[in-house]
């Protein structure tokens, strides 16, 4: 088991009510057995849980964020539709997953950045990103993307000019966003293709820029 | 409820840590908690809402100190537990012990797509929306002991609405036994000097995506 999950061993004297024990101790196990519980009593079945986290590990992830807007910036009449409404142009693509309501998609520019949190859980457009990574579900981005945005991008090697507003979205109802980053100068003859190979799951949540031709292959740590 | 899990301007936590190459889960159960949290949400007990309020309301210390799947997997206890789906008793024991409660449907392997799009929540409006794109609104100062979904830090504060959203499953409502009670969502903007004061970034906006009944004409 990976060292991060012995930070949250607890010895059991939390002085609550909450009915918690054993299973504080032991996620492993006491997931198996609420697993085993429920199949027994006919409330899951195991094949279905298989089938939904391998679509979570193999099909589900941010390229079909890339591709969105590989061809945003390659195609203006998709662009504004993708501006306008993004689940109907998204739905419309035909090449990504589907995604249900409600997608919004907000433009980068020189003037506004903008960045993505759920201050008060973990929302994220999932069926277009794939699952949020660790960070953007812990507490330090939570806290401190809405109060310090700029301090949250030099964590990642981020420095806007001062004078570039910077827009944060806290996904506080069901509707889901998605950063349309800026695309890198350079690529005015790249096709889609290549073009989504620029764009990291970090530049989709606004903790990151599209990649310059030049990071292609050696930064790809963040995609 | 003013919880932990609303973190929002919180100071202390320390800086952002990404990892490179991140798998989808550290550990298998973990996707196996996600894959439960999905199959459950399918006999169609409970909504995503019920599954927030769950989790927050877990002991502060105990939400702060496990890892997010183990969370998910407590809250998700919490309900099986809560509405008579299984035992305490059964968990602990690893095996059923009671006969199971009759459900509706069952999520099997061939159905899993239903559950891999994200579901409506959109609702045929009761009224008329009272505010418009351009509104100043100021955000109630409300504090309920149940399920919100406005933050302390944009409480009574003043904005602007910039987008409707459609009408929406109002979690206050559905979380307390209310029902669905639709209300009108927008996107409403705040200068981040409004939020966090005089001394604060001039450069920074935060919105909020604000239910109705959060906001009164400013």
């Amino acid at each position: 088991m990976p060292a991060h999950d012995e930070g949250h061993r607890h010895n059991h004297d939390h002085g609550h009510d909450h009915a918690h024990g054993s299973e504080l101790s032991d996620p492993q196990a006491r997931v198996r057995a609420l697993e085993t519980v429920l199949t027994e009593k006919g409330y899951i079945d195991p094949a279905a849980l298989d089938v939904i986290v391998d679509t979570f590990q193999t099909k589900i992830g941010p390229r079909n964020g890339a591709r969105i807007v590989a061809r945003a910036w390659s195609d203006p009449t998709f662009k504004k539709r993708l501006l306008e409404n993004a689940t109907e142009a998204v739905n419309a693509l035909g090449h990504v997953s589907p995604v249900g309501s409600h997608l919004i998609a907000i433009e980068n520019t020189p003037r506004q950045h903008h960045l993505i949190v759920c201050t008060l859980c973990s929302c994220y457009p999932w069926e277009v990103l794939g699952l949020p990574p660790t960070w953007y579900k812990s507490a330090p981005y939570r806290s401190r993307a809405v109060i310090d945005p700029r301090g949250v991008l030099r964590d990642f090697g981020v420095t806007l000019p001062s004078d570039t507003e910077v827009r944060v979205w806290d996904s506080t109802a069901e509707t889901r966003f998605i950063v349309l980053p800026m695309r890198p100068a350079g690529t005015e003859r790249w096709g889609e293709e290549k073009l989504a190979d620029l764009v990291t799951r970090d530049s989709m949540i606004g903790t990151g820029l599209a990649l310059r031709p030049d990071q292609v292959g050696h930064a790809k740590e963040h995609a | 409820m003013n919880g932990v899990h609303d973190m929002g301007g919180m100071h202390g936590f320390g800086p952002v840590q990404p990892e490179p190459n991140e798998p989808a889960f550290h550990e298998t159960w973990e996707g196996r908690v996600l894959a439960m949290q999905r199959a459950m949400g399918y006999l169609g007990l409970w909504n995503i809402d019920m599954s927030r309020a769950s989790q927050e309301m877990l002991p502060p210390q105990v939400y702060l100190s496990v890892s997010y799947y183990h969370r998910w997997a407590l809250g998700l206890e919490d309900r099986i537990v809560k509405h008579g789906l299984a035992g305490e008793d059964e968990i602990a024991a690893g095996r059923s012990l009671h006969p199971p409660k009759p459900v509706k449907r069952i999520l099997t392997a061939a159905d899993v797509g239903k559950v891999m799009k994200r579901a409506h929540f959109e609702r045929p409006p009761a009224a008329p929306a009272r505010f418009k794109p351009g509104d100043r609104v100021r955000t109630r100062n409300i504090n309920p002991a149940t399920h919100t979904r406005l933050p302390r830090y944009a409480r009574d504060r003043v904005g602007v609405v910039e987008a409707m959203r459609g009408c929406h499953v109002y979690p206050d409502s559905l979380t307390t036994g209310h029902g669905e009670d639709p209300q009108w969502l927008y996107t409403v903007v705040f200068d981040g000097r409004e939020l966090w004061g005089e001394g604060s970034d001039p450069s920074v906006k935060v919105s909020i995506e604000a239910f109705e009944p959060y906001l009164v004409a400013a």
